[in-house]
C-alpha cells in the first residue's frame, strides 16, 4: 500500500495532517531536498511540495520527473500560488509540443 | 546530406535497399504515434490546466479557514488537535498502458472509522472554524489525487512525445534522405562500371576482328602469291 507525503511550512501543511496524509514540515530547500531523497526510496506514490520550496529544489525533482512513482507535485501554501505549478504544466506542454500552444503567451 | 561511406557493391546495395525500406516502415508507424500521443497528450494538458486552476482556488480557501481558525485558536491547541488523524489513506497504484507509456494510476480508499466524522479531536477546545476548514480539506483532498495522476501522466506523455517526435524528425530529416543518396550513389557507381565494361567489351571485340581481318588477308595474300607462282 502506498503512502502520500506533504513537504512545506508547518503552518500550510497542518491541514493535511488532518485527512490522513503524512506531512514533513519545513523551512529549508537543503532539508526538503533531504527528506524528499529520504522519503522517494521509501513506498510514496505522491509527493505535494509547497511552491515556495519546490523553486529551489529542481535540481532534486528533475531526478524523478521521468520516473514513474514518485509523483512530484506542487501546490500552492498559505501565502498564495506562485504559478509554479501552472508553469510546469506549460513547461511539459513546451517539450512535447516544441512550443507552447495551450497558454497563448498569458502566464 | 553527407552519404555514408560505403563500398558500391552489389551487395551493399540489397542491405542499403533492406534498411530504407524498415526506415521508412518505421518513420510512418513513428508518425501515426506521435500523432495519436499529441492527440491525447492536448486534451491532457487542457484538463490538466483546468484541475490545476481549480485545485489551486479551493486551496486557497481552505488556508485562509485555516488560517481563521489559527487566528481564534492558539497554536498549542490548534496543533494539538490534529496530532492524531482519525482518517488515513490507503493509495493503490495501478498502471495503465498509454500508447507504450507505462502510467500509474491512483486508487484511494480512506480509513475511517465513521467517514461522516472525519474530526480528529473533541468539540470542546476548538473553534468551528477548524471544522469548517477540515471539512473544506477533505473535499478538496480527492481532486488533488486526481491532479497528481493527471499530472504525472501529462510529465511522462510529455516526455515520451518529445523522444517520438526526436526520432521521426531524425528519420525523416537525416536517416532515409542519407539512404536514398547513399543508394543512388552505389546505383551509379555500378552503372558507370558496367558501361566501362561494355566499353571495354566493344573495345577488345574491335581489336580481335581488325586482327582477324588481318590474318586474313595475310593468308588470302600468301595464297595468291603461290597460285601465282
Amino acid at each position: 500500500m502506498y503512502k502520500i507525503g506533504v513537504i512545506g511550512d508547518r503552518e500550510s501543511i497542518l491541514g493535511f495532517k488532518a485527512v490522513g496524509l503524512e506531512v514533513f514540515p519545513c523551512d529549508q530547500a537543503e532539508e526538503a531536498e533531504k527528506i524528499l531523497k529520504k522519503i522517494a526510496k521509501e513506498d510514496f506514490a505522491i509527493i505535494y511540495i509547497t511552491e515556495q520550496l519546490y523553486q529551489y529544489m529542481d535540481e532534486v525533482i528533475e531526478e524523478y520527473k521521468d520516473s514513474r512513482l514518485p509523483a512530484i507535485i506542487p501546490v500552492p501554501n498559505k501565502d498564495g500560488s506562485l504559478g509554479i505549478g501552472m508553469s510546469s504544466v506549460k513547461k511539459s506542454v513546451e517539450r512535447a509540443v516544441g512550443a507552447d500552444i495551450l497558454f497563448g503567451g498569458e502566464n | 546530406m553527407e552519404r555514408l561511406n560505403v563500398n558500391p557493391t552489389r551487395m551493399m546495395l540489397t542491405t542499403l535497399k533492406k534498411r530504407l525500406a524498415t526506415a521508412t516502415r518505421g518513420h510512418k508507424l513513428m508518425k501515426d504515434k506521435r500523432d495519436e500521443l499529441m492527440k491525447g497528450f492536448l486534451e491532457l494538458a487542457r484538463a490538466n490546466k483546468e484541475l490545476r486552476d481549480q485545485v489551486e482556488a479551493r486551496l486557497a480557501d481552505v488556508y485562509r479557514s485555516f488560517e481563521v481558525a489559527s487566528a481564534v485558536m492558539s497554536q498549542e491547541v490548534l496543533e494539538e488537535a490534529l496530532m492524531f488523524p482519525k482518517q488515513g489513506v490507503e493509495l493503490s497504484v495501478g498502471s495503465k498502458n498509454v500508447m507504450s507509456v507505462d502510467v500509474p494510476v491512483f486508487d484511494f480508499k480512506t480509513t475511517a472509522e465513521d467517514p461522516t466524522n472525519i474530526f480528529p479531536y473533541g468539540y470542546a477546545n476548538t473553534s468551528g472554524e477548524l471544522d469548517s476548514a477540515i471539512r473544506d480539506m477533505s473535499e478538496v483532498f480527492p481532486i488533488m489525487l486526481e491532479l497528481a495522476a493527471k499530472e504525472k501522466e501529462a510529465a511522462m506523455l510529455a516526455a515520451e512525445l518529445e523522444r517520438t517526435r526526436r526520432r521521426v524528425n531524425a528519420l525523416e530529416y537525416v536517416k532515409i534522405p542519407q539512404l536514398q543518396m547513399t543508394i543512388r550513389y552505389i546505383r551509379m557507381k555500378l552503372d558507370e562500371n558496367e558501361r566501362g565494361n561494355q566499353t571495354r567489351l566493344m573495345k577488345v571485340k574491335d581489336m580481335i576482328l581488325v586482327e582477324a581481318i588481318e590474318e586474313k588477308r595475310a593468308a588470302s595474300e600468301a595464297e595468291y602469291q603461290e597460285s601465282c607462282s
